[in-house]
């Protein structure tokens, strides 16, 4: 093999001196796996964690026929754990066990829960530059393979210099600090969001909004032989704000935090197309969706529940935008109360029908690193339902205090139909 | 049913059933997972149980309601199935056992053949013998790229077959590629198929990668049975082409065979069976004669002669008796080879290839060094024209390649072979010098086809590193390695022959220092018989026929045509010196060599002859023989030196003799080498008052 078959296949060459110009970012289309539940009996107990995103990796691409492989620029995946079975520079062996050519490149990225969203919009940023014309995005996190906090050891400087709270590493705990910060998102408004995330997602799934996402994924038991992993496994449409009353509180005695009122621990992979505007039209790929900006912001590591607040302040602010622009929001669901403070602060009812219409990750589960992009999956199907809807936004809080927020256009807005009320 | 043919030591295999939703297939599929539970090192085969648990299987899956939307088979990750479970095969006593095994394979594998729900055979991985017929029984079939090997090696190793093989296959691709797998690639070495080539047969309704194998299996199945996925299979040529095709296969086997075993034509015949079609009553007849045929085989001495065969290639070839410690082993980081000739070329191609270290070559004479080097080096650009090897590593390989005209550049080698000619006094020699330069660890082998090692070593200051090492021509080819034990060579020397063995990927057998070793010695002394024949006036066509109703893959003139007169009249020689009441020197043979010529036969146009000039050189007594007495000669003369070589612990056992002739001169599987047959025949009882092999060992426990 020479050299130059190792030259990535685009032909545009900018002339030597030329200023750059920025180019649109579009998202082009996104799969998830079935989320599974993790543990020995959960879906993947027996499957890889680089098996789930190869496999999305394979069907984004089956899906976009008209994107030759070679075509792809980089391949960026997250996950939070980076050891095992995700492991070894997984967006480049993601790459090579995806078939794609050994000329695309791939890398790990790690942003604890906003590991997929932070592959976008770093992807996206490149593409921008003019680094790139198309790449995949996605991440993975196998909880039952890799639980979280799996070989951490934290600087004992964080607790030595009080550089955060004692609480700072175990979640459960930032969230029941978030509602010592907010009394009034009360255990009741919290598990009333969680029993209609479980509702919304169950009505979702009816009208074959949720199936469009998923990639089947075969699964072996040794045990009892091959499956096939067809739809989410966490979800629990029979829940109902009673049943919610009775759960243990396992991370504060009389606390408010419980299993039914956040995501819980999941397996799981997921995975997108983002391209330059223009390559997108050569290629004849779809634009589902058009980047408007983003921002990520840090917070007090022991309440990174508000982290999403900040991070939307501050790309409102950089793309000119304010909160009414915004028609559509699929926030994740880490748990209840970190979205009640987010809708509190920006005044929006919990209710609110632009929020999660699909229910959120409280019903269908929150592979940490995978999670970016099934929001930004759901939001672009979205915006082909509604072209009533110019703006929408992606957002999630982040371990360790942080929020990312995107904010997306739709393409197939029609102002004509009606502006929202 | 199943409980006559039950036997302990099955490895069972499971089939386990998952009902699945699948997304566009209203009802779901029932997925039958086959896995006997270990890993792919030992891959999945069907004994009476595991039949039993794939009939439980279907009879579950019968029993829902409501009833799946379709059925498929897979199995467990590398593996689909290998077929029989040969250690059970090797168990069956009687005709009824061995009838009632095909009959209860048929029966069960029937079921996804006439199943009123569609069913699907999803070949994730290597498929062999009953693996590849469960296959066939399925309504479709989808293949995945990386499946290792698919094969119907039956007739490799004496059956057919004889689970619906030979009558699905050829109806699903027709009678000539049927011949190919069932014939033409079992009895050439057991040749697999890769997935590419399968696929292109029309073994497989459609491939996919293995990536994601079962869910593109899935979603194809669901196109199948919505009718949105069409599929296309050959129209079968029932007439001329089938004709043709077992004209073909009946050619191809008795070229091999001169009707020596009995598999490959009872093949042929199931094969024009099947040419009626495989439905309804078609096809209950065509597995009836599957059942037949398969018990028959089943109860013959050539099956277990097979079995035992390919247990010893298999198992003893991989694990061989009487070895040092590995871990005596030294690292072998260079090697120096004495000698630049055809021989010592291809030694430096296999070990620069294998071991990946340099390989210097040593001649005194320039010319043949550059010869020498050229040699390999062009054999290696070869290898990288076929795309065996990449740019880069035949750029290492070449590296690793070098000449040198003294022996100084050994200095650093950890193991020097010699390949120069048979002369002992030039071998000596040789060893003299490579000693003053290599370090006191440095192994001295030797290449030599029928010399001492032990004298070789006489003179040296360290005799303990010197080891035979015979390779068998061509190197590349002919897996068998006798490596030498001398008197004096040390375990550590041993060790580490062995291990170079292993890396060649050589099957090595240990041998003690006798002359000419076990093949060449056995060969000799069979050709020896032949060529008497011809002395004592036995027209050269009739003493070379007398040995076909052996199946030997070349007759004995043949052999001394591709050995080359001289060095067969330098190893008889060897012999006679060394045992001159059983081994002579042939004068015809000494005349062939003097003459110059290559061999007894010509070739033109119209085939093999005797060279008429080679007939006028040869002086034959007026006593001919029969054919029947030839082949009784020559192989009462194999009993006799079998035996003693036994008796001389030449080898440890007659199952090295017999690996030595299934490895390093491709005798037969269905004469398990040659002692099984030896024994059956009667010939070593008579000869030797004994059998090499214990009754039931390579036979039927009782003979047929």
């Amino acid at each position: 093999m020479g050299v130059d078959t190792l030259l990535l296949a685009s032909n545009e060459r900018y002339p030597r001196g030329m200023p750059r110009h920025l180019r649109e970012v579009v998202f082009v289309d996104g799969v998830r796996t079935p989320f599974g539940k993790a543990g020995a009996k959960g879906l993947y107990a027996e499957t890889r964690a680089d098996d789930l995103v190869v496999r999305c990796i394979r069907e984004l691409m089956r899906r976009n026929p008209s994107l030759p492989p070679e075509r792809v620029d980089e391949v960026a995946i997250a996950a939070t754990t980076q050891i095992g079975d995700q492991g070894l520079t997984i967006g480049r062996t993601a790459a090579l066990l995806a078939g794609l050519p050994r000329s695309v490149p791939g890398y790990a990225i790690d942003r604890m829960c906003a590991g997929a969203m932070t592959a976008v919009t770093t992807t996206a940023s490149g593409i921008a530059f003019g680094a790139y014309d198309v790449a995949v995005a996605g991440g993975v996190e196998h909880m039952g393979h890799h639980p979280m906090g799996e070989g951490v050891d934290p600087n004992p400087r964080f607790l030595s210099e009080k550089l955060v709270d004692p609480s700072a590493l175990v979640m459960g705990q930032t969230a029941e600090n978030l509602h010592d910060r907010f009394p009034h998102l009360t255990k009741e408004r919290a598990d009333a969001f969680a029993a209609a995330s479980q509702a919304k997602y169950a009505k979702a799934v009816a009208t074959g909004q949720i199936g469009q996402d998923l990639v089947t994924m075969a699964t072996r038991s040794t045990a009892s032989g091959y499956g096939l992993a067809t739809v989410d496994e966490p979800p629990r449409p029979e829940t109902t704000v009673e049943g919610l009353y009775t759960l243990k509180t396992p991370f504060r005695p009389h606390g408010r935090i419980t299993a039914g009122n956040a995501a819980g621990l999941n397996d799981g992979a997921t995975a997108c197309l983002v391209a330059a505007e223009d390559v997108a039209r050569e290629l004849h790929l779809p634009t589902a969706m058009r980047l408007v900006g983003y921002s990520f912001v840090g917070v007090e590591p022991e309440v990174m529940g508000i982290g999403p607040i900040p991070a939307t302040e501050k790309v409102l602010r950089k793309t000119g935008l304010s909160i009414e622009d915004i028609g559509a929001f699929e926030l994740n669901e880490a748990f209840a109360v970190q979205v009640l403070a987010f809708l509190d602060h920006f005044g929006i009812a919990d209710d609110d029908e632009r929020v999660n219409p699909w229910g959120g990750a409280i019903a269908v589960g929150h592979p940490l690193a995978s999670s970016g992009v099934r929001l930004m999956t759901q939001l672009a199907r979205q915006f082909v339902e509604r072209p009533e809807v110019q703006y929408g936004l992606t957002a999630m809080c982040i371990g360790i205090g942080m929020g990312g927020s995107v904010i997306w256009e739709n393409p197939a807005y029609n102002a004509s139909t009606g502006a929202r009320s | 049913m199943t409980a006559a043919l039950a036997y302990p030591d099955e490895v069972v295999t499971s089939a386990y059933v998952r009902y699945l939703a699948v997304p566009g297939l209203e009802g779901g599929l029932a997925l039958i997972t086959i896995d006997n539970g270990l890993d792919h090192t030992r891959p999945t085969t069907f004994g009476p149980a595991g039949l039993a648990n794939l009939a439980a299987a279907l009879d579950q899956i019968e029993a829902r309601s409501p009833a799946p939307s379709a059925i498929a088979v897979t199995g467990k990750p590398f593996i689909f199935a290998v077929g029989a479970d040969l250690s059970g095969i090797a168990l069956i006593d009687t005709l009824d056992k061995a009838l009632e095994i095909g009959r209860l394979g048929h029966e069960v594998f029937a079921r996804l053949k006439n199943s009123t729900i569609p069913t699907f055979a999803f070949i994730n991985g290597a498929a062999m013998g009953g693996g590849v017929e469960l296959a066939l029984h399925c309504h479709y079939r989808t293949l995945c790229t990386g499946a290792a090997a698919i094969a119907l090696p039956e007739c490799f190793l004496g059956i057919v077959p004889g689970w619906g093989g030979t009558q699905l296959l050829p109806n699903l691709i027709g009678a000539d590629s049927a011949v190919t797998v069932i014939l033409d690639n079992a009895l050439n070495q057991n040749r697999m198929l890769n997935a590419g080539q399968a696929a292109n047969l029309g073994l497989s309704d459609v491939c996919f990668e293995p990536a994601d194998f079962l869910e593109r299996s899935i979603e194809w199945a669901t196109g199948v049975l919505s009718g949105a996925t069409s599929i296309s299979r050959p129209d079968i040529d029932r007439g001329q082409a089938w004709t043709a095709a077992l004209d073909r296969g009946r050619a191809l086997v008795d070229a091999k065979f001169h009707g020596a075993t009995p598999a490959p034509y009872r093949a042929l015949e199931l094969l024009e069976l099947a040419r009626s079609g495989c439905e309804g009553e078609q096809f209950l007849a065509g597995t009836a004669a599957e059942d037949e045929a398969l018990a028959d085989l089943l109860m013959s001495d050539e099956l277990r002669s097979g079995l035992y065969a390919f247990d010893l290639v298999q198992k003893r070839a991989k694990r061989p008796v009487g070895v040092p410690d590995k871990n005596l082993a030294r690292p072998v980081t260079k090697v120096g080879i004495v000698g630049a000739g055809l021989m010592a070329g291809q030694l430096a191609l296999l070990l620069a290839r294998r071991l990946e270290v340099p390989v210097v070559l040593n001649d005194l004479d320039q010319e043949r060094l550059d010869r020498g080097v050229g040699y390999v080096h062009g054999e290696i650009d070869k290898l990288l024209g076929k795309g065996r090897v990449s740019a880069d590593k035949a750029n290492r390989l070449k590296g690793l390649v070098s000449g040198s005209l003294t022996k100084d550049a050994f200095a650093d080698a950890d193991f020097v072979l010699e390949a120069v000619f048979e002369d002992l006094s030039v071998k000596k020699q040789v060893f003299a010098e490579v000693e003053a330069v290599v370090g006191p660890d440095c192994i001295l082998a030797t290449n030599t086809s029928s010399l001492s090692i032990t004298e070789m070593a006489a003179d040296l200051t360290h005799p303990a590193r010197v080891v035979g090492f015979h390779f068998f021509n061509p190197v590349a080819i002919l897996p068998l390695l006798e490596i030498v034990h001398g008197a004096k060579t040390d375990e550590a020397t041993l060790a580490t022959a062995f291990a170079v063995g292993k890396i060649l990927k050589k099957s090595a057998v240990l041998v003690q220092d006798a002359p000419a070793f076990v093949v060449n010695r056995l060969l000799t002394r069979f050709l020896g018989e032949v060529t008497t024949a011809v002395d004592r006036g036995t027209p050269i066509e009739v003493a070379d026929r007398a040995l076909e109703p052996l199946g030997l893959p070349m007759s004995p003139f043949l052999l001394l045509q591709l050995v080359g007169p001289a060095v067969a009249l330098h190893t008889s020689e060897t012999l006679h010196a060394a045992f001159p009441d059983r081994f002579g020197v042939s004068e015809n043979l000494r005349r062939l060599v003097e003459a110059g010529k290559s061999g007894v036969y010509v070739w033109d146009e119209s085939g093999q002859h005797v060279d008429p000039e080679v007939a006028a050189l040869f002086a034959g007594a007026d006593a001919p023989m029969s054919e029947n007495e030839v082949r009784h000669a020559a192989l009462e003369a194999m009993a006799q030196e079998i035996r003693l070589m036994l008796d001389e612990g030449v080898v440890a056992q007659p199952q090295d003799i017999d690996l030595c002739l299934l490895l390093g001169a491709g005798w037969p599987f269905h004469l398990g080498g040659i002692t099984p047959y030896l024994d059956r025949e009667g010939i070593s009882e008579k000869v030797t008052a004994q059998r090499f092999l214990p009754l039931g060992t390579a036979s039927l426990p009782t003979p047929a």
